[in-house]
């Protein structure tokens, strides 16, 4: 733990070792250790400043927290402010009457099909009546994928691979999922970019046409600097619901979570750990901190309070 | 509020066209960050901007934003490269890369090239895994009029591989083009079945170099530099191909990966159609950097 942390906040460790109140002189030399952290975990830069000016002045005459020293105490500030921004775990909203529609969109590739399979089977283990539709007419076999998904794990899937246009395809297949007498509808969409101006009206066609509980953005944790103008071009469009952050499987560090928290304010749901049907979880903020600072172990520092 | 409006006007709200201060620095750092060319190649280039603007004696802005794009031409050009098919046929070329990169419309892309220039190319559906993914390189075949070589959903991918290149070889063809499954660079069961691939192809050819190309995913921020030097390290990747470089995403995390693993960069995606792939043109990148 030790190590870890003089390796990679060595101003806060070697500047801050003595200080007995938290001044605004070594916080600034601390906080430039958390701006490397924040920035390597692709946090956005502007959010990265924001935060930053927001702690410095919760720090500013500070007392150091007992047991632990002045770098320790900054680090666990930090912390608990990151914990707050990321939010508590979020519930999925349900319409007053069923189905719930649970639309998924996002940018190519960032994982909204699996998602979709793995969200089903996630409600379908909760007891809920779930199917899947497919909306994508534009990427090669995009609802054989979904359907396969559906099948591997017993629950309907919607599609029909004739129709090519996306709006028409959905009054089809939502129709026919309405039909079936289910409690919850998931609507897979074919991945576009922010700026395609086309393909943005027609995800907002396919809104006006179902009416969603829940418009998910499904977001890759290892996207760059760029990912909160798209997430924010998205939510301007559609007025997004909550966010699934998709293959935290890896060994990216997902400041992703942080910029979306703080910059658009909707709830993290879901994260997906893995390609199998089965890695889903519910959103931990603590572990989404843990992870952005590069603290491995922040529990050994939780316990010497 | 405050937040937001940073956002609007990232780059263009920097103007090179005032004296050379400390906050034009900033301001550079601010662009290469936004870029995604990370902390480190960051910290490197600006002192490399200031001792050099010092030693040139520079004193204006513009000088100072053309010296950036020299140095970063300076390090890009060295990654500019074509493929490398080899003297045997067929030529064989390995795409691999993390879960959506865009390996398989790569794949489907550069077999529409290929063709047009008048070459036989047959495609292997290794990915073996993903559902659908065999669906989904078959509908690319169709359209890139190329032969396609599948086994069915879940079969060994090496089996797939070794059956493409055998069957490439007695009949002649001269490319062969292999999609691979998604996988992360740090699950080492993956990593293994990757190397098992490179072997087969190296048992029926062993003289042929294989291009054995990393797809990055353009929008990605520092973790691809981890996938380039991971994936480098276990196959021996021999070219990248950026994709979604038609979004607003600059993909400047290319330029630490290029600086370091000096791996040649071979292709960049600009979109989901048969035709968006371009050939690596550091110029080019540079100059949308600024853009
Ligand atoms: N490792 C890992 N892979 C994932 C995860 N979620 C999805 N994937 C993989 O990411 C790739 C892309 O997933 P898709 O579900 O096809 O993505 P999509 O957003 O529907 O893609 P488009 O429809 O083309 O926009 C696939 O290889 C998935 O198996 C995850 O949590 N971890
Ligand atoms: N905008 C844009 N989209 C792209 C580009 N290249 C690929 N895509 C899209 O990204 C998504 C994923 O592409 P695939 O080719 O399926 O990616 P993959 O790496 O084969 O994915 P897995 O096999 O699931 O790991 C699809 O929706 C593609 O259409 C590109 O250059 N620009
Ligand atoms: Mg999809
Ligand atoms: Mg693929």
């Amino acid at each position: 733990m030790f190590e870890l942390l003089t390796e990679k906040f060595s101003n806060i460790v070697e500047k801050l070792k003595k200080a007995k109140r938290l001044d605004e002189k070594t916080i600034d030399e601390a906080l430039k250790d958390i701006r490397r952290a924040l920035l390597e975990a692709d946090v956005n830069i502007d959010v990265v400043k924001q935060f930053l000016s927001d702690v410095k002045e919760k720090l500013v005459g500070q007392e150091v927290i007992k047991g632990l020293n002045a770098g320790e105490t900054v680090i666990k500030l930090i912390y608990d402010e990151l914990l707050n921004i990321l939010g508590e775990e979020a519930p999925l909203n349900r319409s007053e009457k069923p189905p719930t529609v649970i639309m998924l969109v996002g940018l190519q590739g960032t994982g909204k099909t699996t998602t979709a399979g793995k969200l089903a089977r996630w409600l379908k283990s909760k007891g809920y009546a779930v199917g899947v539709v497919s909306t994508d007419v534009r990427r090669p076999a995009a609802g054989k994928q979904l359907c396969t998904l559906a099948e591997s794990i017993g629950v309907p899937c919607f599609f029909e691979e004739n129709e090519k246009d996306a709006v028409k395809l959905t009054e089809k297949v939502i129709q026919k999922a309405k039909d079936a007498g289910l409690s919850h509808i998931i609507l897979d969409t074919a991945g576009r970019l922010h700026i395609d101006q086309e393909l943005m009206d027609e995800l907002v066609q396919i809104k006006e046409k179902v009416n969603p509980a829940e418009i998910l953005y499904v977001a890759d944790a290892m996207q760059g600097q760029d990912a909160i103008n798209t997430a924010e071009e998205f939510h301007n469009r559609l007025g997004l619901t909550g966010v699934i952050l998709t293959k935290l499987d890896g060994d990216a560090k997902g400041g992703i979570a942080l910029s979306v928290r703080k910059v658009l304010g909707v709830p993290i749901k879901f994260i997906g750990v893995g390609e199998k049907i089965e890695d889903f979880e519910p959103f931990h903020p603590d572990r989404i901190a843990q992870r952005i600072l590069g603290l491995g172990d922040i529990q050994t520092l939780m316990e010497k309070m | 509020e405050k937040t937001k409006k940073q956002f609007v006007d990232s780059f263009s709200s920097i103007s090179f066209g005032r004296k050379i201060d400390e906050e034009l620095f900033e301001d550079i750092e601010m662009i290469l960050l936004k870029a995604d060319v990370g902390v480190k190649a960051t910290e490197e280039i600006i002192d490399f901007l200031r001792e050099e603007s010092k030693r040139r004696r520079l004193k204006d802005g513009e000088q100072l934003k053309e010296l950036l794009k020299e140095k970063l031409y300076e390090i890009l050009k060295e990654c500019e490269s074509p493929l490398n098919l080899g003297e045997e046929r067929p030529a064989v070329i390995l795409f691999l890369g993390i879960n959506g990169s865009g390996k398989t419309t790569t794949v489907g892309k550069l077999a529409a090239q290929f063709v047009k220039d008048g070459k036989s190319v047959v495609l292997a559906a290794a990915d073996t895994f993903r559902a659908a993914a065999i669906d989904q390189l078959e509908v690319w075949a169709e359209r890139a009029k190329a032969r396609i070589v599948k086994h069915s959903p879940g079969s060994d991918p090496a089996a797939v591989v070794y059956d493409a290149v055998n069957s490439a070889k007695s009949r002649g063809d001269d490319i062969v083009l292999i999609d691979t499954a998604g996988r992360l660079h740090t699950k080492e069961h993956l990593i293994k079945e990757l190397q098992k691939i490179k072997r087969t192809i190296k048992k029926l050819m062993p003289d042929q170099p294989v291009e054995t190309i990393l797809v990055l995913d353009g929008t990605i921020g520092q973790n691809s530099i981890n996938q380039a030097k991971i994936f480098k390290e276990a196959t021996d990747v021999t070219g990248i191909v950026i994709t979604k470089l038609d979004g607003t995403a600059k993909g400047g995390a290319i330029i630490p990966i290029c600086k370091e693993l000096k791996i040649p960069i071979k292709f960049i995606g600009v979109g989901e159609g048969i035709e968006d792939l371009q050939p690596f043109d550091a110029k080019a990148f540079v100059d949308a950097l600024f853009d």
